[in-house]
């Protein structure tokens, strides 16, 4: 076990909670996103962004700094959230998410929002392109890691495998993929929709280093993306289990919050649910 | 006839491979047919084979070159243009990553291979993307002028390569500049323009029509997108009739593209030498295959004389 002190514990929950608000706040003001799946990877999108990347904000492509690809980009909100709070754009760009002027797409474009690293919304590419951008580090000489947070009904899509068998082949140790596993997608639950049970053992007969942990977790969050950094000659898969949804009570594990944005009253209720879990 | 395109296109990826550390070159199990071989004897640290897998390629060379890299991307076309068109749609034009699809076997040049290995619809595909360059060489030596330039230009690359050796066209002084149509031959009765295989196809044309006295002109759109708009809107005020001539369906390639260009600045009569919109059968060489499908010289020469009889009637 690696010691993380209850101080950066709190502050990372913190943050958690901000960005499952700022999301539904978003979603709510633009009348249109993806809440569950968004609010199912706050506790990740937090451990990274204000812990475990090395970014800087000022200078977004800071040759240096680790990447993060959000392959399932419908959870754009969480992303956007967490770049404006670290200041890649000013906090105001967020409520004027989509309005035709605004650089906030509705999925995430790498050459329109500062800090985005690659352009996603159909699924399935992060992997492969992770693996592409893990090969140039090494080819020069670069240490910086590479993240990528996939979805679980993402996995069930063919070209997510040809990128894990690639980045097996050639040992990206410097290759981190997250799969947020809620079990739930767009129609209705993962294990009914097309079953990806055993989801770890599909890693792990791929060649990849597999850990299996509770997504909202925070310190087996922390442990495991510090566990990934440390492991040589393979890449590593978290499989994150977490609940769709997480924090808004009526959202959580509903397969009809995926990509519905909440009215007046639910974002209240939504509002009311997030700020009491601290109090 | 001379070397084969993907001949001319392997040995100068390897020759510019020396020139240029940043050169990545990745193939999808066919690096022995699309002769990326050369360049993985020489460098094959900077070679990558990712399987039968064309989709994964693609992604893989996005991310490397989002890594500083520049990716050469290989296969068959008729996989890349269709399997992996939603990997070059959206990783390569719509987030404009500087990947190089070298994109062999092109139009019908796998004769032996029959309807599934042909790849008729890529020009069309390709150039109906945003951000996108499509090019067409002509000739061995024409594809392996390519590879430095597309490799200096930096933006999405679709490169069409045939595994045939086409009618040599070029000699070692040609210069290529993206986007900048070639006239061959000047001509003021008709214009032949052409890409690809068809243009060393269509000089011969010219040929023929010399000898029954009509004068044609011969222009080479190796960039199909970015398309030449001035030196074909010139063809078409100075001769007024033309005929478009490519290895690929009549729907959508460099004849539609010819097509758009005329009908928006200037109507002339156009004519189309390309393959109908039908499934070509499995052949015996190149060349008798493209001559049963439409695109013989004489095809090209009957096509210019149905332009010129529609010119003069006015």
């Amino acid at each position: 076990m690696y010691y993380y002190p209850e101080s950066l514990i709190v502050e990372l929950e913190e943050r958690a909670r901000q960005l499952r608000l700022d999301s539904v706040e978003m979603i709510h003001r633009r009348g249109s996103g993806h809440p569950g799946g968004a609010l199912s990877v706050a506790e990740i999108m937090a451990a990274l962004f204000f812990h475990k990347l090395r970014l800087d904000p000022q200078q977004p492509d800071w040759p240096e700094r680790d990447r993060f690809i959000l392959s399932k980009g419908h959870a754009s909100a969480i992303l956007y959230a967490a770049l404006g709070r670290l200041g890649f754009f000013p906090m105001e760009d967020i409520k004027e998410w989509g309005s035709l002027e605004c650089h906030l797409q509705g999925h995430p474009d790498r050459l329109k929002t500062p800090g985005v690293e690659m352009t996603s919304g159909i699924l399935g590419h992060g992997v492969a392109i992770g693996a592409g951008l893990a090969l140039a580090a090494r080819m020069n000489d670069m240490n910086y890691r590479v993240y990528v947070l996939l979805g679980d009904g993402e996995c069930q899509g063919g070209i997510v495998w040809e990128g894990v068998m690639t980045a097996a082949k050639y040992r990206l140790s410097n290759l981190t993929a997250i799969v947020d596993y809620n079990d739930v997608q767009l129609d209705g639950p993962v294990h009914e929709i097309m079953p990806m049970e055993p989801m770890a053992d599909k890693w792990r007969a791929c060649n990849w280093e597999v850990l299996e942990i509770n997504g909202h977790d925070l310190r087996q969050v922390l442990e495991a993306l510090d566990m990934a950094s440390e492991t040589h000659h393979r890449p590593t898969a978290i499989i994150a289990h977490t609940t769709k949804g997480k924090g808004v009570s009526y959202m959580e594990n509903q397969a009809k919050w995926h990509g519905i944005a909440p009215s007046e009253g639910e974002l209240a209720q939504a509002v009311a649910e997030l700020t009491k879990e601290v109090a | 006839m001379g070397m084969s395109m993907r001949e001319g296109y392997g040995r100068a990826l390897a020759e510019y491979g020396a020139l240029n550390p940043d050169v990545v070159v990745l193939d999808v199990d066919t690096s022995a047919s699309t002769l990326t071989s050369f360049f993985a004897e020489r460098f094959p640290e900077r070679f990558f084979n990712i399987g039968i897998a064309e989709p994964c390629m693609v992604d893989v060379a996005v991310g490397m070159a989002l890594g500083g890299k520049i990716p050469f991307a290989n296969g068959f076309a008729a996989l890349l243009a269709l399997r992996a068109v939603e990997q070059i749609r959206t990783c390569m034009c719509y987030a404009r990553t500087n990947v190089k699809i070298g994109s062999s076997y092109a139009g019908l040049s796998d004769f032996k291979d029959g309807a599934t290995h042909y790849s008729i619809a890529d020009i069309a595909t390709m150039r109906a993307m945003p951000e996108m360059t499509v090019i067409v060489p002509a000739d061995a030596l024409e594809a392996g002028k390519w590879v430095p330039v597309i490799a200096e230009y930096d933006g999405p690359v679709y490169l069409r390569i045939s595994r045939a050796a086409t009618i040599p066209v070029h000699n070692e002084a040609l210069e290529l500049e993206i986007g900048q149509g070639i006239r061959l031959r000047d001509g003021s009765d008709v214009t032949l323009v052409a890409t690809g295989s068809m243009v060393g196809r269509s000089l011969r044309a010219a040929e023929q029509l010399a000898e029954e006295g009509i004068d044609a002109r011969v222009l080479e759109i190796h960039t199909v997108k970015p398309i030449d708009k001035d030196l074909i809107l010139a063809a078409a005020e100075e001769t007024g009739a033309l005929v478009a001539a490519e290895e690929h369906s009549i729907l959508g390639g460099l004849g539609g593209a010819v097509a758009e260009v005329l009908s928006g600045n200037r109507p002339t009569p156009l004519e189309l030498v390309g393959v109908a919109d039908v499934f070509v059968r499995t052949g015996p060489d190149p060349d008798t295959l493209m001559d049963a499908y439409g695109l013989a010289v004489g095809d090209v020469v009957a096509a210019a004389k149905r332009a010129l009889a529609r010119k003069e009637a006015g």
